[in-house]
């Protein structure tokens, strides 16, 4: 069991948490018009007369943003449904033009499917999605700017996000974090957003709520915006423990929306909110429902990369990687090509066990120190695999090999380069570790004498001086084989 | 000097009288701006646009001098100010689009001006199109040219019907030529009815809503109206047409309307839907609508009574779905990004202040209406119920165009009444459109056209319904009911003569 | 059905539109009206009717995946009523 208990005064407390994740769909042009939906653009630079909501404007569906609402459904392993509806929800707020969104409301293009996230203690936990829906995004609200006004940017208003909204499955924190881990990753893999919950593309309304185990659910707050794993996982401990000591206390909890400060460490009412809502859902009259065929989807399913589940058993099963390996590779689309890419490129095959140790150990903890994420990785996948084959061949040993990688991971060169402008090949030549093992023994006669009156283990120290006398390039195995010979 | 008046002429005639170079498209345009100036009471525009008007007239004279020509080279029309126009103010006849100019043209009006039409001005309106006798205009009511020869209506200046009232009445008047209107539930063949002219809407689909302010958009189409069948069939070219900016504009071509004329009724089947003879219907309405099923007769039709049984049933049915979308179209003016703005202490405020101040008391009631149908709780027994009650009427609508070609109908129940009446009765003014909206709910063609004068001197129309997109065969069967009414009268605000 | 003040005083905020209170009463009585009016609808039978999702016939209509509008601050922001910095401003907002 995963779950987490919360311990009260009274006793423990169970917490169920459920997701809404909106998810920014990676199009050029925005939902129902032909503005961009790139980020970061002058403040109302990327509105169309659509976007602005001037009358007598009409919205007309980018075709893209369907395609990727259908990829992300069979990502999440969910029903497709051929026939669904926009509606219109009704509300007023300065950066929602039309004053109403165009979403879906009781018809979705994407119904029931499931993620399957690890626990904390390994094992996989299926968490229900209950559908995903295609909605506009709103703008942007800006507060900040002047002591009396919020100012107003449209840009992001009318982007296509797609809303991923699970069912109440999720008991912990921790559960929480992997799931919304979990459905980044698939998006991220399939390419339907770029999960960059900084920039806004990927956020999370968290839905909180507590009872005693095997009770019936309890009242729920539903926690808004929520931009990072990290803050997910804080907002659920933070609104489970005060929703605990609320009830305890002899309170009860109001259904509401809450906004999470990760300054403070705590959620507090949205005053802005406050309002009972009715959003009138009915369906746009401006748009016809959204009909496709079964070979549309046919064809999305056929081009759809490997998803991480799929991918994870195959490195397993097929690659032979460890379990911890698998997982750690898998974790995102660009470390898990770069690993199959660095078994591949250029012209001799890896043997991916070796690739995978010196990816997840050598090139994360140097990646990590130099806070560059692996697209950015100052040593390409093809180098990488050039120094493992220089390993392969007996060309540097694996010691030099790690002089030889902080080298590369400094200045960009290959491996090749590096090992020949220092000479740092290995020496494999039986005359040369000959005479070098030679010149040590003929120099330490009392160490000698030792080895030959049975201290065997004296031969490390032997094996060191030769390394040492070699630069560390001499072949260790000939140096074994070598030393013994002659210590006879 | 012609020996008749250039603001009389036909649509039809003035292109021929443009190609003969009779006269030039600049004083055919000036004769309207004049006789417009001379017309100003009729307050059938809200703002006139005499001087793009000449522009465009003499960019129309090149044209026809270098043999280029379009279907409206040099044709006066009227915009009804419901079409956002470029550069020139675009009112919907509300206080809440006060000071708004559009950065853009309606598809409507684009295609219009493409094809070589000559803008007027922009035409009074009820309030976002919202009414039936053109008295809810923030911009002031507009008269009816006509006026009653006896009756208690005499001398009373009347209601030109609504909502494209200004439209109506400007075409009646000889002070525009054609004009173009909308109709969400008889705002263009209601007003023909009552000002003596030809109004058409269109199938939902045929024509584009793209830049026209959205009063309910599962309804709202653009049509014409003309002082004859032939120029409703010219202008219905001109504006129609496929437009990918509008998800519910038909990519289908649009027939030569003009020539699809000549099309013989014989052998055509006239319905007659029984349900549309009301209880109080007025004698001489009754009489008009069997002498227009005996004219269609005897030019070879036959006449078959079918039944609509869900008739009564379509206007409650449209005063669900009509507020419905018209309550979330008119969300967007909040005061922020175009139009009237009453800064208030807070947000909420300024909201509410900007809207109660910019919204006259119809559309303020319709909104009121529509979010009420939907709000939770509601939603299923009204607004669910009548989208299911809408599927029916379309399919009695479907089931007897298996019996029968169009059907003839009166338009209106009465012809125009004073300014004034029915102001406090919302109901009674919405019983105008009981024989208009059926056809609307099921988003079918139908046309108005001028049939007869009642015993009060004022003018009655014949209402034809058509399959989806078979304007042309409406057209050509409303040809045949001009050429047998020739209805010949004009009203007495109507220039020189 | 009927509408009272209350219900007005609720649809009202939900529309955002500000009704004073001696108006209240009058619309509560002309709404109330034409609800009564419209619930002859009831009479209709649609117990196995779908309700209308598009009176024309036709599929949804796509556009392609090609950005070919905006870039045009100057007209977004031309009818506005007040602006700074190329932003749209409205009152404060709280959040």
């Amino acid at each position: 069991m995963s779950e987490q208990l919360i311990d009260g005064q009274t006793g423990s407390w169970e917490i169920v948490v459920g997701l809404e994740i909106h998810a920014q769909a990676i199009t050029q042009a925005k939902l129902f018009s032909g503005a961009a939906t790139e980020f970061g653009a002058a403040a109302n630079t990327q509105v169309s007369l659509v976007d602005a909501a001037m009358p007598g404007m009409l919205p007309v569906i980018n075709m893209e943003c369907v395609h990727q609402a259908i990829r992300s459904g069979l990502g999440l392993k969910a029903k497709i449904n051929l026939h669904s509806v926009f509606d219109r929800k009704n509300y007023f707020y300065p950066d929602l033009p039309q004053g109403y969104q165009i979403s879906q409301f009781k018809q979705p293009i994407i119904g029931e499917g499931c993620v399957s996230i690890e626990t904390e203690e390994g094992g996989i936990k299926e968490i229900g999605v209950e559908r995903l829906h295609l909605e506009q995004d709103a703008g942007k609200s800006v507060h900040d700017r002047h002591p009396r006004k919020t100012y107003i940017d449209l840009n992001r208003s009318g982007v296509g996000l797609m809303e991923i909204v699970s069912k109440p499955d999720i008991r912990s924190a921790e559960e929480a974090a992997a799931y919304v881990t979990k459905v980044r990753a698939i998006l991220r893999y399939i390419g339907t957003c770029d999960g960059n919950m900084e920039e806004g593309s990927l956020r999370a309304d968290v839905n909180v709520s507590v009872r005693r185990p095997g009770e019936d659910l309890g009242t729920r707050c539903e926690i808004k915006n929520v931009n990072s794993i990290r803050f997910v996982r804080m907002a659920v401990e933070i609104e489970a423990r005060r929703q605990v000591d609320l009830i305890e206390a002899g309170g009860t909890v109001d259904q509401e929306t809450r906004l999470f400060d990760p300054d403070r460490g705590e959620t507090r009412t949205m005053r802005s909110k406050e309002e009972a809502h009715d959003y009138r859902y009915f369906p746009d009259p401006d748009l016809l429902p959204l009909e496709f065929d079964q070979a549309l989807v046919d064809q999305l399913a056929a081009e759809l990369p490997e998803l991480p589940d799929e991918k994870y058993a195959r490195f397993v099963a097929n690659h032979g990687l460890s379990e911890y390996d698998a997982r750690v590779l898998i974790d995102d689309r660009e470390t898990a090509d770069f690993f199959e890419r660095t078994l591949t490129d250029g012209e001799s095959k890896r043997d991916p066990k070796i690739a995978a140790n010196w990816i997840v150990t050598e090139l994360f903890g140097a990646l990590n120190a130099a806070d560059r994420s692996i697209q950015n990785s100052p040593i390409s996948s093809a180098q990488l695999g050039g120094l493992l084959d220089l390993i392969a061949d007996g060309t540097i040993s694996g010691r030099i090999a790690k002089e030889v990688f902080t080298e590369m991971f400094n200045t960009g060169s290959d491996a090749g380069m590096i090992v020949k402008a220092k000479g740092l090949e290995q020496i494999s030549d039986t005359g040369e570790i000959e005479a070098i093992i030679a010149k040590i023994i003929a120099d330490s006669p009392d160490q000698a004498d030792q080895y030959r009156s049975g201290n065997e283990k004296i031969a490390g120290w032997f094996v060191g001086q030769t390394m040492k006398a070699s630069q560390g390039r001499a072949n260790p195995g000939m140096v074994n084989k070598i030393l013994k010979a002659k210590l006879k | 000097m012609a020996d008749y008046e250039l603001t009389d002429l036909t649509i039809a005639a003035a292109r021929t009288g443009l190609r003969n170079r009779d006269f030039s498209s600049v004083e055919l345009v000036q004769a309207h701006i004049d006789a417009g100036e001379a017309a100003r009471d009729l307050n059938a525009y809200i703002t006139p646009t005499p001087e793009r008007a000449q522009t465009m007239a003499a960019a129309a004279d090149a044209a026809l001098a270098s043999d280029e020509a379009g279907m409206l080279t040099g044709i006066p029309i009227a915009v009804k100010d419901l079409f956002c126009t470029q550069g020139v103010a675009t009112t919907a006849a509300s206080h809440i689009l006060e000071g708004f100019i559009p950065p853009y043209e309606s598809s409507v009006t684009a295609n219009l001006w493409r094809q070589g039409g000559v803008m007027l001005g922009k035409a009074n309106l009820d309030e976002f199109a919202m009414g039936s006798a053109n008295v809810t205009s923030y911009y002031g009511t507009v008269t009816n040219p006509w006026q009653a020869t006896s009756g208690p209506l005499k001398g009373k200046d009347l209601v030109p019907g609504g909502s494209s009232g200004g439209s109506a009445s400007a075409v009646a008047s000889r002070i525009a030529m054609g004009a173009v209107g909308t109709d969400t539930g008889g705002s263009i063949r209601q007003p023909a009815s009552f000002c003596g002219v030809v109004g058409m809407k269109p199938t939902y689909g045929r024509c584009s809503r793209w830049g026209t302010i959205a009063f309910a958009s599962s309804l709202d189409q653009a049509g014409p109206l003309t002082r004859s069948v032939e120029d409703a069939a010219i202008m219905l070219g001109a504006m129609a047409g496929h437009d990918p900016k509008d998800s519910t504009s038909v990519d289908i071509d649009v027939p030569d309307y003009q020539a699809g004329l000549r099309a013989s009724v014989k052998g055509l089947k006239v319905g007659i839907p029984k349900e549309y003879r009301v209880d109080d219907m007025p004698p001489e309405i009754d009489a008009l609508w069997q002498a227009g099923a005996e004219w269609l007769r005897q030019a070879g039709a036959e006449i078959v009574e079918i039944s609509l049984p869900l008739t009564k049933y379509a206007l409650p049915c449209y005063y669900i779905v009509a507020p419905a979308e018209a309550s979330s179209n008119l969300a967007r003016y909040d005061g922020i990004r175009y139009g009237l703005r009453v800064d208030g202490k807070d947000l909420v405020d300024t909201y509410e202040g900007t809207r109660a101040a910019g919204f006259g008391d119809e559309v303020q009631r319709r909104i009121m209406i529509g979010t009420y149908v939907l709000s939770s709780g509601y939603y299923d027994a009204y607004y669910l119920k009548a989208q299911k009650v809408r599927t029916r009427i379309a399919e009695d609508f479907r089931a007897v165009f298996t019996e029968c070609d169009v059907l003839l109908t009166p338009t209106a129940p009465s012809s125009a009444f004073a300014i004034g009446e029915k102001m406090d009765d919302p109901i009674a003014m919405y019983l105008n459109d009981i024989f208009t909206v059926p056809a609307s709910m099921a988003g079918l063609p139908a046309l108005s056209l001028p049939a007869g004068l009642d015993a009060q001197g004022l003018p009655l129309g014949l209402q034809l319904i058509g399959q989806a997109f078979d304007e042309a065969r409406l057209l050509s069967v409303a040809q045949s009911l001009e050429t047998a009414a020739a209805f010949d009268k004009r009203p007495i605000r109507s220039g020189a003569a | 059905m009927s509408i009272d003040r209350a219900a007005v005083t609720h649809i009202a905020r939900l529309a955002r539109l500000r009704i004073t209170e001696s108006d209240k009463e009058k619309l509560a009585g002309e709404l109330s009206d034409i609800m009564n009016w419209i619930e002859q609808l009831q009479e209709v039978e649609t117990a196995t009717t779908q309700p209308m999702s598009s009176v024309i016939e036709m599929a949804l209509k796509m556009r392609p995946d090609i950005v070919d509008d905006g870039g045009k601050a100057d007209d977004v922001l031309a009818n506005a009523s007040e602006t700074a910095d190329g932003h749209y401003v409205t009152n404060k907002v709280i959040e």
